[in-house]
């Protein structure tokens, strides 16, 4: 059972979250080429280690979040909210759960 | 019945509380404090099962949770409960327990034959012995191998019994309550930590119930007795007796299964006979003891044959004589505690055999002390005797002698050494590593907030397993942040318990070099020889190992088995047993029920029901209901007996497009969408224009995924000029609401715009048919006329007494309205609605009919929004502004896309009179046989009888479809051998042009 802390809700079960994909893909810009926008589709790393991904506090506050999961060990190094311009996310981004 | 073979006093058990008890249809007696094991052994009965394979007369090897014979079928009928472990159930008044996978009796198994054919049977046998004629491998091969080869048989009856789930917070989890778990405990919890110990056993105090050790001067029993007082009166300690720790997860989360009424006979009213625990614990201590390993010679699987620590555990804890003529078969200093304490017991130990040249010389004292022979350099080669050990072949260790000695006895007392139980360990992620000194696996490095102590560690002297809990208790309270007094008490005080020397041995000779079944894993019947075999045939890795003979893949696990298979496939290999390595150990530790995972969760427990406002009317007036995700929905309502489904919804279709009816749409997803930017929110979510849609307005709208695939559909209005209301189909109501968060927090967070769901604080009614309007304008406060409400109209209104939310919007394709209501009112608004419109003949509908008027509709639904189309597939094409941005545009444009040969919506027409289409039914041309679905050129999505047009109709979709309007193809059901020509139409089968919605 991963316990994710959801920066608005503190420590919660993995159970109270939807996992969302990789949060490193950058969405292209509207006139982008049809291979750039097929590759933010379909195309993903597949990381041994660290890995920044979204989830969704889907059974919580429903926020989406960005987690920082190890890949290999499941251990979380840092969750903030996925939105860096969200009010006072500046102050929510936790180090080390 | 006389229990002969109990000991004359001692014991943990209550001789004033006698227990009957029934195996196989006989009854014994036991006594309070018994298991199963311990009392059918009071009672000289040691055949308790037959093996999976070869249907082996099998006994007890071990008296605890890893026994890999001793497996029983427990109670009857709902409660039964096959896979039980004798060795693991307490004895309960009435007991009931059969043994299993023998016929026609335990005592005689017509499939013993299998012993005869074992050279068929051996590792990995189902990959070759029965390879062809492939048609046999299900209708005879499996067939027979399944009655043949196999465990107990599964109740039919529904469990009629509760379980639970409960989680603990804790910052400190001790596994295991032996004399290493005490110390731990006691130490954390004098800090004032918080500390939770579990123990699989219904005593606390592990070997010290059952090995004759002192700490404080006193007594191991009393000394663990006294322990389990004080443990208990600290507020701030849970002691969990008869629960075991059977799986440690990610983030130092673990799982406990709490036997809390399996030692009755029925759980006492409203308690739960089994609790699982999920613990989040800062760390935990590891204090899990060890298990024996037995010595493998030949025919080591008789019942005789016992664990030297089990024969110990027998006679001390239990008050049984697990013999009465013993030999002690042994490769290191720990069996002999056996000999002295069967000796003790009254039971005549002949010898100890061990096969070490030079044994302990102050043990070998103790035992000449006490007469009992010692034989050094042999050991024993084989077990002989029809269905019990009758006497004992013994070899020399070196092989070199060929003469064996033979010994009569009737009990073998076997010790390979003791495996550290790494299990808890290894699930937290980490890698036990070999330790030479014990032979044995012990744990490596940590991966989580763990440690292990005492046996578990491989620290096998008394006084090392109390100073190493006491240490990790102190250790896991200052990590948890509470203050260790300087003066901190030093663990207690064992009195001496000897050393452990152990020189591995772990295959014996066998009398005469001659073949004999040499098991190793005696669960699943797997042997020396097929270990070696497998080894030969190349599955020389221990992963490949384990799949190829399934060693250690029984419902013990393994635990008495691993590391000798380990270290014979070392052998063959010729490798040390490091080089080998060990598999990774999974959880359960303990095989654990299917219902404690489900706990509450069972029957209408499992999801919960959501249930409309209209429910309790709908239940009243008869209706069928059907699941639509949590959703109960009306289906249809039945309006006298025998009406059938098919007369229910004909009926309800007639009188909407006929006169008016009133349907319960509450279940589609409902949005409210507020804030300055809402506007342009909606108009990159959805494919079409939304910046210019007038307030008091609705419209359809189209969404799709990022891979340019179609998503959802539904209406949305503008009720202000900042203010907005989508729907959502019900299926996709929760899924559009995650992605508008996605994009609105991740994508476009400058987008000021705020929405929440409201699916639940409206009730919807669509009003539906020629007369709808005439029926609304009896009870609303506005004026709908078409002129002042025209189609897609939008607007609040009074009905009577009810503030609501009117929308012209139509599904069925008729003139109607869809009226909102707060849900509080729904009911209300239905009934009033219903009684204004009596007088012309009002009805309501089900999802049956309403299904039927979307298909006549040609409304595009789930089955069509698949996944794979497009809005162009989907015929919404029209509706796109690409000119714009919304979501999946660039990739909804990719060339593959646009291409001819998709897959496109249409309608089908049945051209055979009676005959409907089926769902799934794929679309090939005449001239093609019905086995070759792959000459597929589509699939039907949805279909029904239209009553509007007479005949079956379908939606489904076609290859190039949208242009082949007219033509004709097959639909085909191979399943069912069916085929129905059908005529390939428009897929808006009534009113193309829209009229009645207009009117």
């Amino acid at each position: 059972m991963l316990r994710i802390e959801c920066p608005w809700c503190g420590v919660r079960n993995e159970d109270e979250f939807a996992y969302g994909g990789d949060a490193t893909v950058e969405r292209p810009a509207q006139d982008a080429s049809n291979e750039e926008w097929s590759r933010f589709v379909h195309t993903r790393n597949n990381p041994s280690g660290e890995h920044t991904e979204h989830w969704q506090h889907v059974n919580g506050c429903r926020a989406w979040i960005t987690v920082v999961r190890n890949t290999v060990t499941h251990k979380i190094s840092s969750t903030a909210p996925a939105s860096p311009i969200l009010p006072f996310a500046d102050n929510m981004i936790n180090q080390g759960t | 019945m006389t229990q002969k073979f109990r000991t004359a006093a001692g014991g943990l058990i209550d001789r004033n509380r006698p227990i009957t008890f029934h195996f196989d249809g006989k009854t014994y007696q036991g006594f309070h404090g018994d298991t199963l094991a311990s009392a059918l052994i009071a009672n000289g009965q040691h055949l308790v099962a037959r093996s999976f394979k070869y249907h082996r007369p099998r006994g007890f090897l071990t008296a605890g949770s890893e026994d890999p014979n001793a497996i029983v079928e427990l109670r009857t009928g709902s409660r039964k409960e096959p896979n039980t472990r004798a060795t693991t159930i307490e004895l309960f008044d009435g007991l009931e327990a059969k043994s299993q996978n023998r016929w026609p009796s335990l005592a005689f198994d017509a499939m013993a034959i299998n012993n005869l054919f074992s050279p068929l049977l051996s590792a990995g046998f189902y990959y070759k012995t029965f390879m062809w004629p492939a048609s046999f491998w299900t209708s005879v091969y499996e067939v027979v191998i399944r009655k043949a080869a196999g465990l107990g048989v599964a109740p039919t009856e529904a469990d009629p019994d509760q379980y639970e789930q409960c989680h603990e917070h804790c910052d400190l989890l001790i596994a295991g309550a032996g004399p290493a778990g005490i110390a731990a405990a006691l130490a954390a919890a004098a800090t004032g930590a918080r500390v939770v110990i579990a123990d699989e056993h219904p005593l606390i105090g592990g070997s010290l119930n059952s090995e004759q050790l002192t700490i404080d001067g006193k007594s191991g029993v009393e000394w663990a007795a006294e322990q389990m007082e004080k443990l208990s009166a600290m507020d701030n300690v849970r002691v969990m007796t008869r629960t075991t720790i059977f799986g440690y997860y990610d983030h130092n989360t673990l799982a406990a299964i709490e036997k809390v009424n399996d030692h009755v006979s029925i759980p006492a009213a409203g308690q739960v006979r089994q609790r699982m625990w999920i613990i989040y614990p800062k760390r935990v201590v590891i204090a899990a003891g060890a298990t024996e390993r037995p010595l493998t010679f030949g025919n080591n699987d008789k019942p005789g044959v016992m664990l030297a620590s089990a024969a110990r555990i027998y006679a001390n804890q239990y008050g049984v004589k697990p013999g009465t003529r013993a030999i002690v078969s042994t490769n290191n200093n720990d069996a002999y505690r056996t000999a002295i304490d069967l000796h003790k017991a009254g039971v005549q130990v002949v010898a100890v055999v061990d096969s070490r040249a030079n044994p302990d010389a102050p043990l070998a004292a103790q035992l000449d002390a006490i007469s009992i022979r010692l034989i050094t350099g042999k050991t024993v080669g084989a077990a002989e005797g029809r269905q019990h050990v009758a006497y004992a072949q013994l070899v020399s260790t070196d092989g070199q002698t060929t003469e064996p000695d033979r010994i009569d006895c009737d009990l073998i007392a076997t010790s390979g050494g003791w495996n550290p139980n790494v299990h808890l360990h290894s699930q937290s992620g980490a890698k036990p590593v070999y330790d030479d000194a014990i032979a044995s696996f012990v744990p490596g490095i940590s991966r989580q907030d763990e440690v292990s102590v005492g046996a578990a560690k491989g620290s096998f002297h008394l006084q090392d397993c109390l100073d190493q809990g006491h240490a990790a208790g102190v250790d896991a309270a200052k990590m948890a942040g509470f203050k260790v007094k300087a003066k901190s008490k030093k663990a207690a005080t064992a009195g001496d318990d000897g050393v452990y020397e152990i020189e591995a041995l772990w295959v014996s000779p066998t009398p005469y070099n001659k073949s004999y079944k040499q098991f190793i894993d005696q669960q699943n019947d797997v042997k020396v020889s097929d270990v070696q075999l497998a080894a030969q045939e190349g599955f020389d890795s221990v992963e490949l190992l384990k799949r190829y003979t399934t060693q250690g893949m029984a419902t013990d696990q393994g635990k008495t088995s691993n590391v000798n298979a380990l270290a014979v496939l070392a052998g063959q290999r010729g490798d040390p047993v490091p080089e080998v390595g060990v598999t990774t150990f999974r959880p359960p530790y303990v095989p654990v029920a299917m219902g404690v995972f489900a706990g509450h969760a069972v029957g209408h427990d499992f999801m919960p029901v959501r249930r409309t406002a209209i429910h309790d009317w709908n239940e009243k007036n008869n209706a069928v209901f059907i699941e639509a995700g949590m959703w109960l929905r009306a289906r249809y309502y039945p309006q006298k007996v025998g009406d059938t489904i098919n007369d229910c919804y004909i009926r309800e279709t007639n009188n909407t497009r006929g006169n008016v009816a009133l349907v319960d749409v509450t279940t589609l997803g409902k949005i409210d969408i507020q804030g300055p930017d809402a506007p342009e929110f909606l108009n990159r979510l959805y494919i079409n224009n939304w910046l210019k849609l007038p307030i008091g307005r609705a419209r359809y709208g189209a969404m799709l995924r990022e891979d340019g695939m179609t998503f959802d559909d539904g209406t949305t209005s503008r009720l202000a000029e900042n203010h907005f209301f989508m729907t959502t189909t019900t299926a996709n109501a929760a899924p559009v609401l995650s992605h508008m968060e996605y994009y609105h927090q991740t994508v476009w967070p400058e987008l000021d715009v705020v929405f929440c769901s409201v699916t639940e604080q409206w009730t919807g009614i669509a009003v539906a048919g020629p007369n709808s309007r005439k029926l609304l304008q009896k009870v609303l406060d506005i004026d709908i006329t078409n002129e002042a409400f025209p189609f897609m109209a939008v607007g609040e209104c009074k009905m009577n007494s009810i503030a609501g939310r009117l929308f012209r919007i139509s599904f069925s394709g008729e003139l109607a309205y869809e009226l909102n209501v707060p849900a509080d009112f729904g009911e209300q608004a239905w009934i009033e609605l219903l009684e204004a419109g009596k007088e012309m003949g009002v009805t309501t509908y089900g999802t049956e009919a309403l299904g039927t008027m979307r298909i006549e509709k040609g409304h595009v639904a789930g089955s069509e929004l698949d996944g794979r189309t497009t809005a162009k597939d989907l015929g919404l094409e029209g509706m796109a502004n690409r000119s714009k941005q919304f979501i999946g545009k660039q990739n909804s444009e990719r060339p593959g896309l646009l291409v001819e040969g998709r897959l496109q919506v249409v309608g089908f027409k049945s051209l055979e009179p009676g005959v409907n289409l089926r769902i799934g039914a794929h679309l090939v041309d005449d001239s093609v046989k019905l086995d070759s679905v792959s000459q597929s050129q589509g699939h039907i999505t949805a279909t029904t009888y239209s009553p509007s047009l007479g005949c079956g109709i379908a939606l489904g979709l076609l290859k190039d479809g949208a242009s082949r309007h007219g033509q004709q193809i097959d639909a085909v059901f191979p399943l069912d051998d069916e085929k129905v020509r059908v005529e390939i139409c428009h897929p808006v089968f009534i009113d193309p042009k829209g009229e009645l919605v207009r009117a």
